[in-house]
């Protein structure tokens, strides 16, 4: 386990390095999500549209 | 050959189609990559004798810097395709490209600062690369605000096609001002990123970081693309049939 | 093809002298740009001596920037530019008559007060000569490239912020290699190279940008 609180540690510079790591993380996973999120929405409305003109 | 793949291609249902084919295994080959980019630059990497454990950050820095050019570059190409012969797919890319090129090149210019926090005691220095980097987000803000004010999207389009290229002229001028205009005020940068004996076990899992940032670049301008097209051809008969069996 | 060339140039010019109020307006605006600085930063004549050349730049893109408009929408709000534009002309040219004659109206002003304004900062002399160098070269970068921005633009009801969004980013070269061959000057080194890489700009400028503005004129227009 001395050797992960080491890691973690990151030499005195966790703040600095993890910060980094984290907001880099957010907009990874903000990139990929936001269109899967807007795909749904999407879906939605042109369904909507399809079942409008056929009914 | 080429040339008529890159037409059908261009056609909507067969990119439409055809990405979602590709999606996955640009995924996986995405995760595997930054697993082991992860590994290899927080892990296996030794400590930097001089910057200590803090050089890690080039892991995420460095290569969103490599990409925030990169994807300049593919919106130059895509523009000049755009333009040349009005091919739908390449104006979608280029404008989904542009929000990911911000986010990418934001990703390189907040990391860089913290990066310089305790290299250089500051949040900023008005050192060449992140000056440069400034003015690269403030050219992709631009595209972005001229796309969102012209109402019709073709129009738009073009128009962005053209700032595109007219930006990629200017992106060497503006770099290279940049960097002369640092050099006369601060004497050459003492700490750089790019030394020349960088030890292998440092490079490779930068290497490996660079082509997975390319590669979510890929998946996210995909996905993106993939929504504009879809709404772009909601009256059209394929994407009717998509969500009409589909119910 | 020279005629065209020429005709466009003189109405631009005769159009800009009959309205006169509106012909002083970016140098008024130069002038209290610059003049605002010693307000702001104190008039102490050793830190305006050293920031003299950025201001007088800072100013000159501001102004340049404020009177950009004028090179297409008045053109466009009257029709006179699609009028141009299926001209059997080529619109690259006529452009090129608009941008030189823009200059003429806002840039040249610009170039003779600047050097005057660089005596109350307290430049000197040599500093001065290059600051007129600079400007005469420099000047002209700035309506080429604006030219570029306000094609892409001028359709638009909110295009100002835009406008200034596009442009400045591309301003930047310009104000490095200017402000840097005043500065260089006023400390007695040569100056040689950034003078030429401004030339070299402003050649490049003049032959890429009417291209590029035509194209973007094309789409705004149709």
């Amino acid at each position: 386990m001395d050797s992960f609180s080491n890691f973690i540690h990151m030499g005195g510079y966790a703040g600095y390095v993890w910060t980094s790591y984290g907001i880099a993380l957010v907009i990874f996973v903000w990139s990929v999500v936001s269109p899967i999120i807007q795909k749904r929405q999407l879906i939605k409305r042109i369904k909507s549209i399809v079942q409008d003109e056929q009914g | 050959m080429i040339m008529r793949f890159i037409h059908k291609l261009g056609s909507p249902p067969y990119f439409y189609q055809f990405s979602g084919r590709l999606l996955p295994w640009l995924s996986g080959i995405c995760l595997i990559l930054f697993a082991y980019g992860l590994y290899g630059g927080l892990v296996l990497a030794p400590t930097d004798y001089q910057q200590g454990d803090s050089f890690r950050i080039i892991y995420i820095h460095v290569p969103a810097a490599w990409l925030s050019l990169f994807v300049y570059m593919v919106m130059a190409f895509s523009g000049a395709v755009a333009l040349i012969w009005r091919i739908k797919i390449t104006e979608i890319i280029l404008i989904n490209s542009a929000h990911i090129g911000a986010a990418f090149t934001f990703l390189a210019l907040i990391t860089g600062s913290i990066w310089g926090k305790p290299m250089w005691g500051t949040w900023w220095v008005w050192d060449a690369r992140l000056t440069s980097e400034l003015l690269l987000l403030f050219l992709y803000l631009g595209i972005i605000a001229l796309y969102s004010a012209i109402d019709d999207k073709r129009k738009a389009a073009r128009a962005v096609a053209i700032l595109a290229l007219v930006g990629v002229v200017n992106i060497p001028i503006i770099h290279y001002s940049v960097e002369w205009w640092s050099t006369l005020h601060q004497g050459p940068t003492v700490t750089k990123f790019d030394k020349p004996s960088i030890d292998t076990r440092m490079l490779i899992p930068l290497l490996v970081m660079a082509f997975a940032y390319k590669f979510l670049y890929a998946i996210v301008v995909l996905l993106r693309a993939r929504n504009d097209v879809l709404w772009r051809e909601r009256r059209s008969q394929w994407v009717t049939a998509l969500f009409d069996g589909s119910k | 093809m020279l005629q065209a060339f020429l005709v466009i140039l003189q109405r631009d010019l005769i159009l800009a002298i009959r309205h006169r109020a509106e012909l002083m307006n970016p140098v008024l605006f130069f002038v209290l740009v610059v003049v605002l600085f010693p307000l702001g930063v104190g008039a102490e004549i050793s830190i305006l001596q050293k920031i003299a050349p950025g201001i007088i730049w800072i100013a000159a893109l501001l102004s340049a920037l404020l009177s950009l408009d004028r090179i297409f929408r008045t053109d466009m709000e009257d029709g006179s530019l699609e009028q141009m534009l299926i001209s059997a002309q080529p619109m690259s040219l006529l452009i090129l008559a608009k941008i030189i004659a823009h200059w003429m109206i806002t840039g040249l002003p610009v170039v003779l007060v600047g050097p005057l304004l660089a005596l109350f900062l307290g430049l000197s002399t040599e500093g001065i000569e290059t600051l007129f160098i600079t400007l005469l070269l420099g000047t002209p970068i700035l309506s080429a490239i604006g030219s570029v921005g306000v094609a892409l633009t001028v359709g638009l009801r909110r295009g100002g912020v835009i406008l200034s969004l596009l442009v400045l980013p591309l301003y930047v070269p310009v104000l490095i290699f200017a402000s840097q061959a005043v500065d260089a000057s006023a400390a007695g080194f040569a100056t040689t190279a950034p003078v030429a890489m401004l030339s070299a700009l402003l050649l490049l400028a003049l032959s890429l940008t009417p291209w590029a503005a035509s194209s973007a004129l094309k789409m705004s227009v149709s």
